[in-house]
């Protein structure tokens, strides 16, 4: 993947990437507008909410073991996977033992994270979405582009066609003569997945929630298609992140007001499946909990980045999110697109790489984020803290132990003009004969700037430097009387 | 009380006309204004982009600048959100990195006494009509950091509506960011120039003659968008349509 500037460069240049984008959330944004203002104690339950999960946060070790003993009580197995690798491992062993070649899978953020399809498919498993923009992402060979609506970045016309072309590679075809009305599509998909769904013998999902004291895991949809690969096959495998516990079944209360009306601006979502380990001749009769790791314990030895783990992956912050809206998300090149992954994913998987280390920087700290999340994750803080990480380095927790990290590479030169400019700054003789210097050559400054500036002449016109200084125009009018203004209000 | 005019550096060296224009009207006001020069930059640029140490002595100078002034203003949002929202931070982590607790003292002496202009208007001073004259209509683009760190609200278009002659027209998207974001600007240049683009087609879309702000770094870059795309309106500071009066017009 290319630094983020660079693949957001090529998605500001696709004009129909970029119609799809604002359509799609200019109407999801002014809806949650509307839907979180039906609730006079909005700013309470966010308090709440973001207070739950800290709490959480800072006894994760206690939960997640309390989560494990009633898991495990109810009838169900828990793995621990500490990186993805692990958890790739785990889950296509899992697979295996049951004899199966094939698996329905719940959309789920956990296992894009970690690329289980495609592990899957190196064992020679097949994994088949069933949450309809992640179908149409999977037969469109492509990725998905938003938490919440992975096909975001796609319109009818090109889903129909999607649809028409790769439907009958991956089971029932789309039926002849397909139009792109919505119902329509609705109609091919269920065709098409409902075969799926009465033939599988393993599911695989993943978990908005787990709570601790019960052992119950919760998937919050809008289609009912998750309700059906929890329910149908024999093994259930969830992979879950291990932020997600709560302690109690009440804590939901909160996160169940909080996520609807923030993500699809509903009052409440269609469909709330919960189970509890497995249960006599009902669902499944194999349940596994894989709980992932994959740097979560990093980011949550960071005391100003860990409040990044609260997010409950409603997407609000992506459909307010002014550069989201322009670069789209692949640009982000990981699962988590728009500002929250702007913050995660360099947590999660360090800023060493040129694409990890651009993230920080993916953000005009415009802070709509921060004001639309319903948890309270100050985004813009996390951005300036870890933009320092990239530069200066520091003490940072690495794959679980202490260390200190040196700066991402690429910054000398920005390092020493910060700091000429802040010696400069120090400095207000020096910064003084520099504006004078400016000044006396205006009209010698270039159209176009060279170097980084560039980037800046290209798109706008330059500021022409004005004869005279702030600094020097106050000097002399009080200390002589020659005020600009024609008149003596000016002179001491 | 003695009021210190915090000018900032993208002001002092390319809009001093805006500076002037905050003399001018603070001093028909009424209030007193003092320029302390030994100050400089609030250390924005430094900060937003990762260099923290590199900030601190630019949050020392703006401290000791100011030390004496019952009040600092400054005719930026955010700059004046950098000082309010920041300084006790970068003064909180000097101390735990174990350098001593005066950064974080020195922050905490200036960080409530420094307003921005318009909250200072109408927040201290009290008043929304400052007796100007612009015969000219108007939109206004609330910078992100004026609405959402500094929660300037509705301060600015009251003292708008004040001014006589003055014709405000609602600007669509108002609160969407225009894309300068300081380094964003060099850093991510494709989406800032469409950021920027889509602000200045809305602003020209309004019909006004002048598109006003609380900030020139984003009317810099809103202002070179606008002429790029050979569009009339002019930005203006608002401090520029305040000092504004019958017989002297900015
Ligand atoms: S960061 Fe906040 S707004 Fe963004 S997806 Fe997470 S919970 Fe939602």
């Amino acid at each position: 993947m290319p630094a983020f500037p660079k693949a957001a460069d090529t998605s500001t240049h696709n004009t129909q990437l970029r119609a799809n984008l604002r359509h799609a959330t200019h109407t999801i944004r002014a809806k949650r507008a509307t839907a979180v203002a039906e609730l006079d104690d909005w700013g309470r339950l966010r308090a709440a909410g973001a207070a739950i999960k800290d709490r959480t946060l800072r006894h994760l070790d206690h939960y997640l073991e309390q989560l494990e003993r009633a898991v495990t009580a109810a009838g169900g197995q828990v793995h621990w996977a500490a990186d993805a690798d692990e958890a790739n491992r785990i889950v296509t062993e899992l697979v295996r033992a049951t004899g199966e070649r094939e698996v329905v899978k719940v959309k789920s953020m956990a296992t894009q994270e970690i690329g289980l399809n495609h592990a899957l498919a190196e064992a020679g498993i097949t994994a088949y979405e069933t949450d309809l923009a992640e179908l149409i992402v999977q037969l469109g060979d492509d990725l998905p582009s938003h938490i919440l609506v992975p096909a975001i970045h796609r319109n009818r016309a090109e889903i129909r066609d999607i649809f028409t072309a790769k439907m009958a590679r991956w089971g029932r075809p789309a039926p002849d003569g397909l139009t792109d009305a919505p119902a329509d599509l609705a109609e091919a998909a269920r065709l098409h997945l409902r075969e799926k769904f009465l033939n599988a013998k393993v599911g695989v999902s993943g978990a908005n929630f787990m709570v601790a004291e019960t052992g119950t895991l919760v998937v919050v949809e809008s289609e009912g298609n998750g309700r059906m690969c929890l329910t149908l096959p024999d093994t259930l495998i969830s992979v879950v992140g291990i932020e997600k516990v709560v302690p109690t079944f009440q804590d939901l209360e909160v996160f169940l007001q909080l996520l609807p009306r923030s993500s699809t601006a509903e009052r409440m979502n269609p469909y709330t499946s919960t189970w509890t380990g497995t249960t006599d001749d009902d669902g499944p009769r194999a349940f596994h909990l894989v709980l992932l790791d994959n740097g979560r314990t990093d980011a949550l030895a960071d005391t100003v980045g860990r409040q990044a783990l609260r997010c409950i992956r409603c997407s609000a912050c992506l459909n307010v999110c002014p550069v989201y809206e322009r670069a789209g998300g692949h640009a982000y090149g990981s699962a988590y697109p728009g500002p929250i992954g702007a913050i995660l994913t360099p947590q999660l998987r360090g800023t060493q790489s040129e694409l990890d280390a651009s993230l920080p920087y993916a953000s005009s700290l415009c802070g709509a984020c921060y004001e639309v999340c319903p948890v309270a994750i100050d985004i813009p803080e996390v951005l300036l803290h870890l933009r320092e990480r990239v530069v200066e380095g520091g003490p940072a927790s690495v794959r679980g132990t202490r260390a200190v990290i040196k700066p991402a590479k690429g910054h000398a030169a920005e390092r020493a003009a910060m700091r000429a400019a802040s010696w400069a700054l120090d400095h207000p003789r020096v910064l003084r004969s520099g504006q004078r210097l400016a000044s006396r050559t205006r009209r010698f400054h270039p159209r176009r700037l060279p170097g980084p500036g560039r980037a800046w002449s290209d798109s706008r016109e330059l500021p022409t430097v004005p004869a005279e200084s702030f600094r020097d125009w106050w000097q002399r009018t009080r200390t002589t009387t020659t005020p600009r203004h024609g008149d003596d209000r000016n002179t001491p | 009380m003695r009021v210190g005019l915090f000018i900032t550096c993208v002001n002092d060296t390319l809009y001093p006309h805006t500076g002037q224009a905050v003399v001018t009207l603070l001093e028909r006001l009424g209030v007193e204004v003092g320029f302390p020069p030994e100050q400089s930059c609030c250390g924005q640029p430094q900060f937003n982009t990762g260099y923290r140490h590199e900030t601190e002595p630019l949050v020392r100078r703006y401290a000791t600048a100011f030390r004496d002034y019952d009040c600092i203003v400054a005719p930026s949002g955010s700059c004046a959100a950098m000082v309010r929202d920041n300084y006790p931070r970068i003064g909180a982590k000097a101390a735990a990195e174990g350098r001593g607790r005066e950064l974080a003292d020195a922050a905490a002496a200036v960080v409530p006494r420094t307003y921005e202009l318009t909250e200072f208007l109408t927040d201290v001073l009290e008043v929304t009509d400052v007796g100007a004259y612009y015969p000219h209509t108007v939109t206004y683009h609330p910078t992100c950091h004026g609405l959402r760190m500094l929660h300037l609200g509705d301060r600015p278009r009251a003292l708008l509506s004040a001014v006589r002659g003055l014709k405000l027209v609602e600007l669509p998207g108002a609160e969407e960011c225009c894309g300068f974001g300081g380094t964003f600007a060099v850093k991510n240049p494709a989406v800032s120039a469409a950021m920027g683009a889509d602000k200045a087609h809305n602003i020209t879309a309004t019909g006004a003659e002048a598109v006003c702000a609380v900030d020139n770094s984003c009317q810099m870059h809103i202002g070179g968008t606008l002429a790029r795309q050979g569009s009339t309106v002019r930005p203006v500071h608002i401090a520029e349509i305040l000092a504004s009066t019958e017989g002297d017009i900015w």
